[in-house]
């Protein structure tokens, strides 16, 4: 017998603190797999957000910095700018990246900068107790929408493929969903491609996974991957937004 | 033959490798808990693994090693 999985070098031993069955940890995974596959050990440079993934600088086994709520694309500019030769990688949630960090990841994408964003959409803010996000569907029960989202009251979910895929600067936005091995296997393959665009110059590229929070959904971890599949695709629907490789063929 | 290897003090018993197991080789344990208090994960039906890695696609905490 020959082991055909095992955990990547380019996760630290140490211990995931997120709760169980949270898609945090399988998305650590697929990131540091790929960059372990496209030889970046000793090359990589992660940016942490705020929120759940706050402590993301422990798991990767590689450069990592924490920064404040929703600026990881503006520190990951600088941090590129200053080290070209370096793989710079952005971490961030939907609390994180849609909304407080609203300008940031619209103008790096609207500049190209040459980094790869990981976007966790869990439809809600996890780390500070499950209150709305901008992402969270119409009818969802929240901390702060605890009849369900309201429409009239708090707008619509903001679609962040749909909306950076109107800019000329991306090179790649992608949307996949962590419910199941067979998504979890496009997801891995939509992160490799946006890691090798940045090696290969290609600018900026999102790769935006839908996730779950099964703690403040307030239901098992396996109906959170069921949510996901059933719910969440309706209003985000998974698929290449921007490709310009295959826009030039 | 196929088999995998849980790391079992890793493991919070979340399930998802039980829902994504196509041969119904694992189940979380009654009984048999780790250090953090989680009941673990238990591959009762090894014989029937066919290392599809599937387990370990869908495992958060990276706990799952799988040999074919
Ligand atoms: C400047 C600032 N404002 C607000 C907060 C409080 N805060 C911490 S995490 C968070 C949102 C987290 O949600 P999300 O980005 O979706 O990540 P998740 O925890 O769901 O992974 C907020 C509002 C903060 N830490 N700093
Ligand atoms: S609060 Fe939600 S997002 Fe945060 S670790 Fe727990 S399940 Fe994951
Ligand atoms: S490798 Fe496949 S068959 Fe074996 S335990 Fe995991 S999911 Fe089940
Ligand atoms: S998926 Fe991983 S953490 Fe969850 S029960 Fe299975 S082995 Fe344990």
């Amino acid at each position: 017998m020959a082991v055909v999985f095992e955990k990547t070098k380019m996760l630290t031993d140490v211990n995931f603190h997120y709760c169980p069955g949270c898609t945090h940890g399988i998305a650590h995974r697929l990131i540091a797999e790929a960059l372990e596959e496209l030889g970046c050990e000793g090359k990589a440079i992660g940016i942490a957000p705020v929120g759940c993934a706050v402590f993301a600088y422990k798991y990767f086994n590689c450069d990592m910095q924490q920064v404040a709520h929703g600026r990881a694309p503006a520190a990951a500019t600088g941090v590129k700018r200053v080290c070209p030769d370096k793989v710079v990688f952005v971490y961030q949630g939907d609390g994180d990246l849609a909304s407080i960090g609203t300008a940031e990841i619209i103008h790096a994408a609207a500049r190209g900068e040459n980094i790869t964003v990981i976007f966790i959409n869990n439809a809600i803010y996890g780390m500070t107790g499950g209150q709305m996000a901008p992402t969270t569907l119409i009818g969802q029960k929240t901390t702060t929408s605890p009849h369900g989202r309201d429409a009239s009251v708090s707008g619509n979910p903001i679609k962040v493929c749909e909306l950076l895929s109107t800019l000329d600067g991306p090179s790649y936005i992608a949307r996949c969903a962590l419910s199941d091995p067979a998504n979890v296997m496009k997801a891995k393959k939509a992160i490799t491609k946006g890691l090798k665009n940045q090696i290969e110059g290609k600018g900026f590229s999102l790769i935006e996974l839908l996730s779950t929070c099964p703690t403040n959904m307030g239901i098992t971890p396996i109906a959170a991957l069921d949510y996901v599949k059933n719910e969440m695709t309706k209003i985000f629907p998974l698929g290449v937004y921007k490709d310009i490789d295959a826009a030039q063929k | 033959m196929s088999s995998i290897s849980i790391d079992k003090e890793k493991c919070k018993g979340c399930g998802l490798c039980v829902k994504a197991c196509p041969k119904k080789v694992i189940e979380i344990s009654a009984d048999e808990s780790n250090k953090s208090g989680y009941f673990v994960a238990d591959p009762v039906r090894m014989q029937d693994c066919i290392g599809c890695t599937f387990c370990a696609l869908m495992c958060p905490d990276v706990c799952i090693t799988v040999e074919k």
